[in-house]
């Protein structure tokens, strides 16, 4: 069995975090599977964690009454989920649901602002990562409404 | 792979020693050479001219007055020229004016450019008929035509040459062209005066002529009207040979090579092609096209009178019956809507990018493409422009944000 | 390879722009919109074999001609042929059945140089009906698998149900090939990834310095693919994009296909990106 930090510092999103903050940060975290179907987000609950996917994948939804669940992206291994975490007022904007047996890191969302807090130096390495993956999700998000495979009539 | 098509491009004759005014290669290349072997042809002699050509089958087409310009059409004998006749010329101008002598060739170039001749401005590629082998085709591809070319000027013969790397010059050759070409006879006349849009000095390719034609004639109006003549081919000096010719005298070649000195010395319009490629590339970005735009109407006037531009369409058709296609091909231009169609929509929507598109490959890309500049600096752009837009001008503009 | 006695194709003594006759062999519906044809010279016609990567003008009689891919080369002188119905003669082309004839012309422009890639990693990049061109890149690296490393096939649609020769994902993963595959929309029948197909690269296993790239699909796609790409390591020259232009007679002459200095029917359709990175980086151009 790996220790916690060694798991969290083969995680692309970690990735050249320092053994000490590794080890800091690890204090958060926890190992955890959600089998499919389970949610690991739902949209307008406190959002208390965010998660790093180590293997299996899960799908961002948006639930409207009378309609299927809008699938807007599957995350898979590699990637990291919840940000609302880090804002006030700390409530889920997206469902994430489980689609396969999905291991994850779930980090306490308070505990780590709080570490943050403590440790700016750390909580503005961890904000540029996230600052990074925001960005690139928000650019994937304009390509996906540019259809770009459309005819464009 | 396919073999580049042979087109006929007569070299020039060797002039060994030939005494010149100017002594850099560039200067004497364009403001023409008047070789030991020239003669003198009388103005009264172009009936013997006529007369050789139609011997020899061609169908003689050249400049004459027709609906107040000077146009390329057929011409049945020397009195279709445009005799006693010039060009006033500026941007978004142009009038015929009467001269006080009785020049053949006392005026540039015109709306026409041959091109009309080797690449007719509407074609009819093929036709094919439903058939056993699910079609066949039905015309027989026709013998080209054979036309005498007379009154070809320096920057003119530069745009044949520019078009024959673009048609026959690739992997590919359009077989019209290759074969209109090879068969056209070419008699060049060398600019003794300048319209005010001309700017064929700076971009080297005249007023005078050093190659590619097989006769080349240079306009001398003194005590009597004649033309220096020298052939540039074998079948330009046959021609030569069945006219009443003498040897040109000092003081006739001496006027010649100052007529086409004149002709130099009039231009005003300078452009500098060399560092052209350079500045269109970076130029993509400029804020000048946005500015173009305001006057340009986007009419193609300016890639219609150029004797360069090649740009076409092809077009399917059939009948009514649906056993009959054909395929045609027509002058098309990048200023044209539809011209960039890619599925669902147009790359070039502007008037600001289709001016781009034209300068910047006339100027520019053009080069990387086929080895030269696609302008040979004629000035029919400018003349023909509507609202006077000045190539000249626009670069000089975008020269200017550059540095 | 120029026939003396033909009058027809691209025999320098003949017209260029003239089509040969072919017969389809076979046609398949792959979607709602998208045909697959596989057409071959119909008897007396002159074939050249073309090359992964080039294109055909394809001709229907009395309608049009439009400029397709090679989606694969089939037996002796057969062609593949991967078409989607957007326009005038596309629809006629989808409406063909075996036995029928269409015009041929070609083929044309460069191909994908895998040739010079052998050895590397390869990373196929393919958005839409742009995985048409690629599968034969893709058939043509299981044919000779031991030459190359790690081989992903990543590949976005818009939606399950416009995701092409889904029946040979099965081979190519056989052939120890990673394929990837992501829509933009899907419901829930849907089990793959959900998103734009940069958000594969993640996903792929190749080593970037040791990659080379092969791109075709809509052009954004190909722009924000390729940076990613360079972003993660893969040298440049090393990837490889199909372009889209107006070719309308594949020769050179028409000018239509002008994008910058390029000719994308003589220079193209196939490019290194660093001589298309500025060019499409400029609107309209």
């Amino acid at each position: 069995m790996k220790e916690l930090d060694t798991v969290i510092g083969e995680h692309p999103f970690f990735e050249g975090l320092s053994a000490a903050d590794l080890d800091l940060i690890a204090g958060c975290g926890q190992i955890a599977v959600f089998r499919p179907g389970q949610f690991l987000l739902r949209a307008g609950t406190p959002a208390d964690h965010f998660f790093l996917i180590r293997r299996g994948k899960l799908s961002l939804e948006m639930t409207a009454p009378g309609k299927d669940p809008f699938v807007f992206e599957t995350l898979s291994d590699g990637d990291v989920v919840g940000w609302s975490w880090l804002f006030e007022p700390n409530v889920a904007q997206f469902d994430a649901r489980s689609i396969d047996d999905t291991r994850v890191v779930q980090f306490d969302g308070k505990c780590l602002r709080g570490k943050c807090d403590a440790d700016p130096r750390l909580g503005f390495d961890l904000m540029k990562r996230f600052a990074r993956k925001l960005i690139q999700r928000f650019a994937d998000t304009r390509l996906q409404l540019l259809d770009v495979y459309g005819k464009r009539d | 792979m396919h073999e580049a098509p042979e087109i006929h491009r007569p070299q020039p004759p060797t002039k060994p020693g030939c005494d010149r005014a100017k002594s850099s290669h560039q200067t004497q290349r364009r403001r023409g050479k008047i070789p030991d072997v020239t003669v003198v042809v009388a103005r009264d002699s172009f009936d013997t001219l006529f007369a050789a050509l139609a011997r020899r089958g061609y169908e003689c087409v050249g400049p004459t007055v027709r609906d107040g310009a000077i146009v390329y059409d057929r011409l049945r004998s020397p009195e279709d020229l445009p005799r006693g006749w010039t060009d006033e010329q500026a941007p978004g101008h142009y009038r015929l004016h009467r001269r006080n002598d009785e020049a053949l060739f006392g005026y540039v170039v015109g709306p026409h450019s041959w091109k009309k001749f080797v690449f007719p401005p509407e074609r009819r590629l093929w036709q094919l008929r439903r058939g056993d082998q699910g079609f066949e085709r039905v015309d027989e591809p026709s013998a080209p035509p054979r036309y005498a070319f007379l009154g070809v000027r320096a920057c003119e013969l530069a745009a044949l040459g520019i078009q024959d790397r673009v048609f026959a010059g690739g992997e590919y050759a359009e077989p019209h062209y290759r074969d209109t070409r090879a068969a056209a006879l070419v008699i060049a006349v060398e600019c003794t005066e300048s319209a005010a849009t001309c700017f064929c000095d700076s971009m080297n390719t005249g007023p005078g002529v050093d190659a590619g034609f097989d006769l080349a004639l240079t306009e001398v109006l003194g005590d009597e009207h004649v033309f220096v003549a020298r052939a540039g081919s074998d079948r330009g000096a046959e021609i030569l040979a069945e006219l009443p010719t003498r040897a040109a005298t000092a003081a006739e070649l001496d006027a010649a090579r100052a007529g086409v000195e004149n002709a130099a010395d009039q231009q005003q319009r300078r452009i500098d092609p060399e560092a052209l490629p350079e500045l269109m590339a970076a130029s993509y970005e400029s804020p000048r096209w946005e500015q173009i735009a305001e006057r340009c109407l986007s009419c193609a006037n300016c890639t219609l009178a150029c004797p360069t531009c090649f740009c076409s369409d092809v077009e399917d058709v059939s009948d009514l019956t649906g056993e009959h296609a054909e395929r045609w091909r027509r002058w098309d231009s990048c200023f044209n809507p539809g011209f960039s169609y890619l599925y669902g929509g147009e790359v070039r929507k502007t008037t600001a990018s289709r001016y781009r598109q034209w300068l910047t490959h006339k100027l520019g890309s053009w080069v990387a493409q086929f080895g030269s500049s696609g302008c040979v600096g004629c000035g029919r752009c400018i003349t023909w422009c509507p609202v006077g837009i000045d190539l000249i001008e626009e670069v000089a503009q975008l020269r200017g944000a550059q540095s | 390879m120029a026939s003396a006695t033909s009058n027809v194709g691209n025999d320098a003594s003949g017209e260029p722009l003239l089509p040969e006759p072919w017969t389809v062999l076979r046609a398949a519906r792959e979607t709602p919109d998208v045909v697959t044809l596989e057409i071959a010279p119909s008897a007396g016609s002159e074939p050249r074999r073309p090359r992964p990567g080039q294109f055909l003008m394809l001709y229907v009689f009395g309608i049009g001609e439009v400029p397709i891919s090679v989606a694969g080369l089939g037996d002796r002188d057969a062609v593949v042929h991967t078409i989607r119905d957007v326009g005038a003669v596309t629809h006629a082309l989808c409406q063909l059945g075996p036995g029928d004839t269409l015009g041929v012309r070609g083929p044309f422009g460069t191909a994908w140089p895998l040739e010079h890639e052998r050895g590397r990693d390869i990373v196929i990049g393919a958005g839409g009906i742009g995985m048409a061109p690629l599968r034969p890149v893709v058939t043509a690296i299981m044919a000779d698998r031991a030459s190359f490393d790690d081989v992903v096939v990543m590949y976005g649609a818009r939606e399950p149900r416009e995701l092409l020769y889904t029946d040979e994902f099965a081979s190519w993963r056989a052939a120890d090939i990673q394929v990837e595959v992501t829509v933009d929309h899907a419901d829930h029948a849907w089990d793959g990834h959900i998103g734009v197909v940069t958000t594969l690269i993640r996903y792929a296993d190749f080593q970037p310095n040791e990659a080379a790239a092969f791109l075709c699909g809509p052009e954004i796609m190909m722009r924000f693919t390729a940076q990613e790409l360079v972003q993660r390591g893969v040298d440049p020259r090393r990837v490889h994009l199909s372009m889209e232009r107006n070719m309308k007679c594949a020769v050179g002459f028409c000018g239509h296909c002008q994008l910058g200095p390029e000719f994308v029917c003589l220079d193209g359709p196939v490019f290194p990106w660093p001589r298309m990175e500025r060019l499409m980086a400029v609107h309209e151009l």
